[in-house]
């Protein structure tokens, strides 16, 4: 139990666009980096219709597992593997990220990316998890086990030719599941 | 057709955003009245309804199954790392990054940020976003016919120092209309995007300034449907802030709870 009361969120609203997007925000590595992939999806509303206003971010354990400590995000030195980025969606509700798919962890549990959602109409973010398919551990995986079968897939990403898709379904019978952290 | 008239059409048409004040008013009443009827029940609520329906762009936008627990793992008990290298000591003051001077009145935003347990959060980033003094965004879409303010964008960057404290100079934004409802305008705020200890504690808000108005009719700010909670959302004036001859000051802490795992010592000691 917190000693303090939280602060509470709010909507990013529609005029984020000139503030929090940044040159390379959405480049993890560098496009030739040897194991390179794109994770990109789109985000859509309780109609289906794309979301052209939403703000994702990803924040991630490098190829091997790590967890970087290093800054950096917001001034990339194209060498440097700081686990974070951002990425607004575009007219057509599109986002990418050009990043490494995240190793295991050292408990061998099944790696992820954590994942933040900012959107007009969204009052307080939203986090999920993206987890990446065919990757040791997902049968067993404690939070994937605990979500309804019919809802576990919304979880985890698929591939494509360039690497990984995740589609943010903010509403609806297909709607992704989103999580509650202790205290929040 | 009169005026008039054609306001009646487009209000018999149902379109949403030709909901009238009075129309949003009642809704909000409704939610507001069925909270504190049933407030012995649960616990006090301290964020906002995801699904509240007088903010129109919620109602196809709001998650409609159950929040689902996680408990934290690996990755989401670390926050990314930023540092003085990537955030310039002038970001922090959106008064002085063009030319000019920007019309309005000078203020400084300052407070602290902890984690639940009143912990600092240390050299973490403060994202800030506003309007300037007239009520408009540098935004492209944003078509409010008031002036842009060519020596003012908006934006600001900072890092918490030791302490968790942050500090922006900047310029009071004005209150602006939207289109949520007829007539519709929101209070005057500051966007906040703010990092924690943890990914967990990831926040989004917007700070408010005292005594604005504005503050019941706005379905934003109402969606926090318990007043203490959203009253966390107001700035106090502080004099102690104001400087002598150049701005006044207004302070603003922000509590980012979360999962709290044990702190390791490494990460206490300075």
């Amino acid at each position: 139990m917190s000693l303090l009361v939280a602060t509470p969120g709010q909507t990013a609203g529609p005029f984020f666009g000139f503030a929090l997007p940044y040159d390379g925000d959405s480049d993890l590595v560098r496009p030739d980096h040897p194991h390179a992939v794109r994770l990109h999806g789109t985000v859509l509303d309780g109609h289906g219709s794309p979301v052209p206003d939403a703000l994702l971010e990803i924040w991630q354990a490098d190829a091997d597992g790590n967890i970087s400590r290093e800054p950096g995000s917001l001034r990339r030195d194209g060498d440097t593997f700081t686990g974070w980025g951002r990425a607004a969606t575009d007219d057509a509700g599109h986002f990418s990220f050009t990043t490494v798919e995240p190793g295991p962890a050292d408990d061998g549990s099944a790696p992820f990316f954590a994942m933040t959602i900012l959107a007009r109409g969204v009052l307080n973010r939203l986090f999920t998890r993206i987890y990446v398919p065919g990757t040791a551990g997902l049968a067993t995986d404690a939070l994937l086990t605990s979500v309804p079968e019919d809802r576990r897939g919304t979880l985890i990403a698929r591939r494509d030719r360039d690497g990984l898709v995740f589609d943010v379904i903010l509403q609806g019978e297909r709607e992704t599941v989103f999580l509650r952290y202790p205290g929040t | 057709m009169t005026d008039a008239a054609i306001h009646e059409t487009v209000d018999a048409s149902s379109d949403a955003a030709f909901a009238s004040q009075q129309d949003i008013l009642t809704e909000m009443d409704a939610v507001s009245q069925d909270y504190s009827e049933r407030s012995a029940e649960f616990e006090d609520e301290t964020m906002p309804r995801l699904d509240y329906p007088p903010y129109r762009a919620s109602i196809l936008r709001h998650p409609t199954k159950d929040l689902h627990h996680a408990d934290p793992e690996t990755i989401e008990l670390f926050a990314p790392v930023f540092g003085h290298h990537e955030v310039a000591e002038l970001e922090s003051d959106l008064t002085v990054q063009h030319h000019g001077e920007p019309i309005g009145e000078r203020i400084v935003i300052t407070g602290r940020v902890t984690d639940g347990d009143g912990r600092p959060v240390r050299r973490q980033l403060v994202e800030i976003w506003q309007a300037n003094a007239a009520g408009r965004y540098v935004h492209k879409r944003d078509q409010h016919p008031a002036p842009i303010d060519q020596n003012f964008t908006g934006l600001g960057r900072a890092l918490t120092d030791h302490h968790g404290n942050y500090r922006f100079t900047t310029i009071k934004p004005g209150p602006y209309p939207w289109n949520n409802h007829h007539n519709a305008w929101r209070p005057a705020h500051v966007h906040f995007s703010l990092f924690g200890r943890e990914f967990t504690q990831r926040m989004v808000t917007q700070m408010y300034f005292p005594g604005d108005p504005l503050f019941a009719l706005d379905p934003i700010y109402q969606s926090i449907v318990d007043p203490k909670a959203r009253e966390r959302l107001v700035a106090s004036y502080d004099h102690s802030v104001t400087e002598h001859e150049w701005c006044t000051g207004y302070r603003w802490d922000i509590v980012l709870t979360g999962s709290q795992r044990t702190v390791r010592e490494e990460e206490v000691a300075p």
